[in-house]
C-alpha cells in the first residue's frame, strides 16, 4: 500500500495482496473549461473472488467514474487519472496498453448499464450483438455463437430464447432489455461483473427479478460483483460488503449488516435516518441539512462538514484519515467512535 | 402567507371528485388520411375523492397511467369521458373566465426540476408569472415582495429573486416550482413524482417541506409516485393504479397492512427494504412477464394474466373495486384477501 | 460522465444552514454575478479568435457602408479613360480599371448595396420564418400540414432560377425599384430554411414541462408563444439569418453580375466583378479586388453564425 491512510479492508477472507481486483489511491480529475473538479480524491476498494461489493453513493460522489476508470472507458480528455493504481490478479491495469486492457475487457471484467437502451445498438437484433462478440472475440463459428446466444439468453431467462434471438432491442420490455445486457456482459465469462444502477431505471417488480437474477447468476458462475447504486434498499438484498462514497472519497467501508446495523460516518448515518421506509410510517424525516459539495471547490478538511451535525474545528483543518473501528470497518470521520456509538444506541 | 381555508372550509369534506375519468390515445395509421385502428386506454374509469387537507397517494408503475390521469386533472389532456367535480362545478365542463378561476385551485408540482423551470427567465419571473396571469392576485407594486415571501416559505433566500434556475441544485430547482404552484393559493396541489429526480439526501428535505406547507396551508395533496415508500411516508390515503385502473384504494394503514389486491401484494413484497437482516426471513411475491399493453388489456381483470391467484371467472368478469368481505376497502380482485404474514 | 455533468452543473457550494436548519442557501461565493444563457455563451464565444476575427470583419464591412469616405477620398464615379487600366498612384492603391475608375474606391462604395441588400433580405426572411415556424410549430395540425407543404414547395424552386426569371421582367432602372425588387425576392425565395429551423425549435421548446407549467396557470397562446417559446427559437434563428445574410449577399452579387440585379447606377461588387471578368487579360486587379472584398464578407457573416450557433448549442458545451 503506498499510503498511510489506507487500511486493510475488512471481511476479505483472502491474504493481503491476493485480491482478485484491488483499487489503490485512485484521484482522478476532469479538466474542463470551467476549472478542474476533483472528481476522485484517493479511493481504495477490493474484491475477492465470488463476493459481492456496493459502492454507494449520490450523483457526483464518484462511484461511476471509480468503475470506467476499472473498465477504462473514462473520456480523456476531460478525465486524467491522475495517480493510484488499479490491480486486477495482480496486474496494474493502469499501465497496460491499449490492447492489453481490452483483453480484459470483457472477457474478465465486464459492466453493465443504468440504460440498457442506449447500451444496445437499436439496428441490430439482439442474438447478432451477442453472438458478434463471440465471434469476435472467441473466434466462434456463426453457428456455434448462435447456439451459445440462445443459452445466454436462456441463462438470464428470456422465455423463448430461440424465437427472439431476431428481436430488435425496441421489440424487448425495459426488464428484457436489461436482460439482454446481462447476457451480453455475461458473453466471455468474466470473474467480475461491474452492475452500474443496473435497476434504477426499472420498476418495483422488475427490479426484484433483476436483481433475484444478477444474485443467482453471481452465485452459479461464482463471479465477483461491484454494485454500484444510490439505493440503500437494494444493498441492503443483495451485498456482503458496501463502500460510502461521498465527494470522491470512500467515507465509510464495512460489511453490510454492521453498517445497517450502526453506521460510523455521520454521512451514512444521516443518510439512513432520512430515507422514508415501506415498513414503519414515519413522522417528518430526518435531514441532512445542505447539498453535495461542487467538486471545483471541495470544502477544506473534511468534505462533509459544511453538512455535518458533529461538526468541530478539526474538521475544518485536518482531511480525516481512515479510522479502523473496532471489527475492522473503517470511517473517515475524526468522531467516528462517537458517530458508532451514537448509532449502536 | 395566511391559510386559505376559510371558517365554512371544513377538513375532511369532500373537495374534489373525480368519476369514471377516461383518457383512450387513438392509434391511427396512414398519413394523409388518418383511420383509427385502435386506443391505447391510458386512464380507463378513475373514480376517487379528494378530502380537504388530506393527502391521497396514487402508486403505480410506468404505464399505469398515473401521469395521464395528473396531466387530465390539470387540463394538459382532454378526457375522452368522465367528470372532475371541484367547487361545486365540472372541471372538463368549465372554460374561458371559469376555468381560469378554477385552475388557481389547483397546480401541479412536476417531477422534473431540470425541465420545469424556463431557463431564460429569472426566479422572480418564474414564480411570478402566476400574477401577470391572473392580474387581480396581487396588486402591480406588492409582486415582488410577495414573490420574496414564496421563496422564503420554500427555504431559499428571497435575495436570489434575480438567479437563473441552472444557478440551482435540482432540489433548489424543486422548491422553485413549489413556490410557483402556491403563488395562486390554490387548496389542491398535485405532485407528479416531485423527488424521484432528486438525490437520496435531498429527497426528505422536499418531502418534509411539502409536508409542512400541508400543515400551515391546509394544502390538499394528490401525490403521484412510484415509490412506496415515499407514498407511505407522506400520505393518509393511497390508490394502486394498474393499467389505467384504480385496483385498490384505501387508507395508509389498509393498503400497506391489509392489502387484499394481490397487485399490491405483489408490489409491496417487492420494495427493497433498507435492512440486511431481514435479507432472507422477506417473502418477495415474483410476478412473471411484463404489463400487457394499454393498447389492448387482458378481458375480465386486468392483473389475472400475472396473477397467481387467477380462476376462470377473472377472464370472465371484470371485478369492480368495491368492499370486500376480507377487509372493509375497495379492492378489485374476486379473490380478495389479506396476506397471511406481511413481510 | 453523468456524475460528473451533474456535479458541473451545481453551480453553487454547499448551503449554510438556513434558519430552521433548512438548506436551499446558495453560498455567496465572491462575485456570483447571475447567469444567463447567453452569458454563457459570450463567455464561451469571447475564447474563440473565429469570432474575433469575423466581428472585426463585419464591423468594418458596416462601417463601410454606411461611411465609405472613412475608407476612401476618391469619388468612385469620378471616372476618366485616360487612366485606363493604370496601377496604384495616390489615394488608388489598387489601381484603375477599364474605365478609369478608382479600383478600390469603387470596391468601398459598393459595399453599401450589398449589405443594405444582404440585411433587408435577412430581416424580411426573418419576419417571414418567425411567424410560419411560429405558428406551424405551436399550432401543429392542419396550419403545419399547410405551412410545411408551403416551405416544401418554395424550397423546391431554385432561388437563383427564379429570380431570374422575375427580375427579368423589371423593366425600369431606378436604383431604389431595382434594389427593393431584389430585396423582395431574395426574401420571397429565401425564408424556408430559416423557418424549418424556427419550427423544429418551436416543436422542441413546446413539449418543455415550462411550457405545461405555464399552461396550467392559465397562461393563453400568445404568452405562451412570446414569452415561452420565442425565447428559444430566436437564438437559432439568429444563426441561421446570420448566415443567410451572407448567401443573400452573395445571390446579390451573383444576379448583379449577370445583369439583373441592381441598376447600372448602383455601385455594387458583382456588376464590377462583371466587368473586371470582361477585361481580365488586361488587367487582373479589377476583378480580384472586388471578388476579395465579397468573399470575405460573406465569409466573415458565415463564420459569425457558426460561431454564435457554436457557443448557443448546449450539446457541445
Amino acid at each position: 500500500m503506498t499510503d498511510a491512510v489506507v487500511q486493510p479492508t475488512p471481511a476479505s477472507a483472502t491474504p493481503e495482496g491476493g485480491h482478485l481486483l484491488e483499487v489503490r489511491d485512485l484521484h482522478v480529475e476532469f479538466r474542463t473549461n470551467e476549472g478542474v473538479a476533483k472528481v476522485i480524491n484517493g479511493v481504495s476498494y477490493h474484491l475477492d473472488a465470488g463476493e459481492t461489493l456496493a459502492v454507494l453513493g449520490e450523483s457526483g460522489s464518484g462511484k461511476s467514474v471509480t468503475a470506467q476508470a476499472i473498465m477504462g472507458i473514462l473520456d480523456t480528455p476531460p478525465a486524467h487519472v491522475r495517480s493510484g493504481q488499479i490491480l486486477y490478479q495482480g496486474r496494474d491495469l493502469l499501465s497496460q496498453s491499449e490492447e492489453q486492457r481490452r483483453q480484459v475487457r470483457g472477457k474478465e471484467i465486464a459492466m453493465i448499464f443504468q440504460d440498457a437502451l442506449s447500451a444496445l445498438n437499436p439496428v441490430f437484433p439482439v442474438g447478432w450483438q451477442i453472438a458478434e462478440t463471440l465471434r469476435k472475440r472467441e473466434g466462434m463459428s456463426r453457428a456455434d455463437a448462435r447456439k451459445r446466444a440462445i443459452e445466454l439468453m436462456d441463462l438470464v431467462k428470456i422465455p423463448a430464447a430461440e424465437r427472439r434471438i431476431g428481436d430488435y432491442p425496441h421489440q424487448f420490455s425495459g426488464g428484457m432489455r436489461q436482460r439482454v445486457m446481462i447476457a451480453m456482459a455475461l458473453a466471455l465469462n468474466p470473474k467480475v461483473l461491474i452492475a452500474d444502477e443496473p435497476t434504477t431505471a426499472l420498476d418495483v417488480t422488475v427490479q426484484a427479478q433483476i436483481m433475484d437474477l444478477l444474485a443467482d447468476l453471481r452465485r452459479e458462475l461464482g463471479m465477483a460483483m461491484i454494485l454500484i447504486t444510490h439505493d440503500l434498499g437494494v444493498v441492503a438484498g443483495v451485498a456482503d460488503r458496501i463502500a460510502v462514497m461521498y465527494a470522491g472519497r470512500i467515507v465509510e467501508h464495512a460489511d453490510v449488516r454492521s453498517l445497517y446495523r450502526a453506521p460510523a460516518h455521520p454521512y451514512t448515518k444521516g443518510l439512513l435516518e432520512s430515507i422514508p421506509r415501506l415498513d414503519v410510517k414515519g413522522q417528518e424525516l430526518a435531514t441532512i441539512k445542505g447539498l453535495p459539495p461542487n467538486l471545483m471547490r471541495i470544502p477544506s478538511g473534511c468534505p462533509f462538514h459544511p453538512r455535518c451535525p458533529y461538526v468541530q474545528q478539526v474538521c475544518v483543518d485536518v482531511v480525516p484519515h481512515s479510522l479502523v473501528l473496532g471489527d475492522g470497518r473503517t470511517s473517515e470521520c475524526h468522531f467516528a467512535q462517537e458517530v458508532l456509538d451514537d448509532s449502536a444506541r | 402567507m395566511t391559510a386559505p381555508a376559510s371558517p365554512t372550509k371544513v377538513r375532511g369534506e369532500t373537495i374534489l371528485s373525480v368519476d369514471n375519468l377516461m383518457k383512450h390515445f387513438p392509434i391511427t395509421q396512414g398519413v394523409l388520411f388518418k383511420k383509427h385502428v385502435g386506443a391505447v386506454k391510458a386512464v380507463d374509469g378513475v373514480s376517487f375523492e379528494l378530502r380537504r387537507g388530506e393527502t391521497l397517494g396514487i402508486v403505480g408503475e410506468s404505464g399505469c397511467g398515473k401521469s395521464t390521469l395528473a396531466r387530465m386533472l390539470m387540463r394538459l389532456e382532454t378526457p375522452t369521458s368522465g367528470s372532475a367535480t371541484l367547487e361545486g362545478r365540472d372541471l372538463f365542463k368549465s372554460s374561458g373566465g371559469e376555468l381560469r378561476r378554477l385552475r388557481r385551485n389547483m397546480q401541479m408540482v412536476m417531477q422534473d426540476p431540470y425541465t420545469s423551470l424556463n431557463p431564460r427567465m429569472t426566479v422572480g419571473d418564474i414564480i411570478g408569472e402566476p400574477f401577470e396571469i391572473h392580474s387581480d392576485a396581487a396588486p402591480k407594486g406588492s409582486r415582488r415582495k410577495r414573490v420574496q415571501e414564496l421563496l422564503d416559505l420554500v427555504g431559499l433566500n428571497p435575495e436570489h429573486i434575480n438567479r437563473y434556475p441552472h444557478q440551482f441544485s435540482g432540489g433548489q430547482r424543486q422548491r422553485i416550482g413549489i413556490a410557483r404552484a402556491l403563488a395562486l393559493r390554490p387548496e389542491i396541489i398535485v405532485c407528479d413524482e416531485p423527488v424521484s429526480a432528486l438525490d437520496v439526501s435531498i429527497q426528505a428535505q422536499v418531502i418534509n417541506l411539502l409536508e409542512q406547507l400541508q400543515d400551515e396551508l391546509g394544502l390538499s395533496y394528490i401525490f403521484i409516485a412510484h415509490d412506496l415508500s415515499v407514498v407511505r411516508h407522506i400520505a393518509d390515503r393511497v390508490g394502486v393504479m394498474y393499467l389505467g385502473k384504480i385496483v385498490e384504494i384505501g387508507t395508509e394503514d389498509e393498503i400497506y397492512e391489509r392489502a387484499t389486491h394481490p397487485y399490491t401484494q405483489a408490489l409491496l413484497s417487492a420494495v427493497p427494504v433498507p435492512d440486511p437482516e431481514v435479507r432472507h426471513e422477506r417473502n418477495i411475491i415474483r410476478l412473471t412477464g411484463d404489463v400487457p399493453s394499454p393498447a389492448d388489456p387482458p378481458s375480465g381483470c386486468r392483473f389475472r394474466t400475472r396473477c397467481w391467484k387467477a380462476q376462470d371467472i377473472c377472464a370472465r368478469e371484470e371485478p369492480l373495486t368495491i368492499a370486500r368481505a376480507a377487509d372493509p376497502h375497495p379492492s378489485a380482485c374476486h379473490f380478495a384477501e389479506v396476506r397471511p404474514t406481511a413481510a | 460522465m453523468s456524475d460528473f455533468e451533474t456535479v458541473a452543473a451545481t453551480e453553487n457550494q454547499a448551503a449554510r444552514r438556513g434558519p430552521s436548519g433548512e438548506p436551499g442557501t446558495p453560498n455567496q461565493v465572491g462575485p456570483n454575478k447571475p447567469r444567463s444563457l447567453a452569458g454563457d455563451a459570450w463567455r464561451d464565444l469571447r475564447r474563440k479568435p473565429i469570432f474575433w476575427i469575423a466581428l472585426l470583419l463585419v464591423v468594418i464591412v458596416t462601417l463601410m457602408a454606411i461611411f465609405p469616405s472613412l475608407f476612401t477620398g476618391s469619388d468612385p464615379k469620378d471616372c476618366a479613360l485616360d487612366r485606363q487600366n493604370q496601377g496604384p498612384s495616390g489615394g488608388a492603391i489598387f489601381g484603375f480599371g477599364f474605365q478609369g475608375c478608382d479600383t478600390y474606391a469603387r470596391a468601398v462604395y459598393g459595399t453599401r448595396a450589398s449589405l443594405l441588400v444582404g440585411a433587408l433580405s435577412a430581416l424580411i426572411t426573418g419576419v417571414i420564418a418567425l411567424a410560419v415556424g411560429l405558428l406551424a410549430g405551436y399550432f401543429g395540425g392542419w396550419a403545419d400540414a399547410v405551412l410545411s407543404r408551403v416551405i416544401d414547395i418554395v424550397l423546391g424552386i431554385p432561388l437563383l432560377l427564379a429570380a431570374i426569371v422575375l427580375l427579368k421582367r423589371i423593366g425600369t432602372d431606378n436604383p431604389n425599384f431595382r434594389l427593393g425588387a431584389v430585396v423582395l425576392v431574395l426574401a420571397v425565395l429565401g425564408w424556408t430554411t430559416a423557418a424549418r429551423v424556427v419550427r423544429s425549435s418551436v416543436i422542441t421548446a413546446k413539449e418543455q414541462d415550462y411550457v405545461a407549467a405555464a399552461r396550467m396557470l392559465g397562461a393563453g397562446h400568445l404568452r405562451i408563444m412570446l414569452r415561452h417559446i420565442l425565447p428559444n427559437a430566436l437564438a437559432p434563428a439568429i444563426v441561421v439569418l446570420t448566415i443567410a445574410l451572407g448567401s443573400f449577399i452573395a445571390a446579390e452579387a451573383t444576379l448583379s453580375f449577370l445583369g439583373i440585379g441592381l441598376s447600372q447606377e448602383t455601385i455594387s461588387w458583382g456588376q464590377d466583378i462583371d466587368t473586371g471578368r470582361v477585361h481580365m487579360r488586361e488587367s487582373s486587379t479589377p476583378l480580384l479586388v472586388p471578388s476579395t472584398f465579397l468573399a470575405l464578407t460573406v465569409l466573415a457573416f458565415i463564420m459569425l453564425g457558426d460561431a454564435i450557433r457554436d457557443a448557443f448549442d448546449p450539446k457541445l458545451r
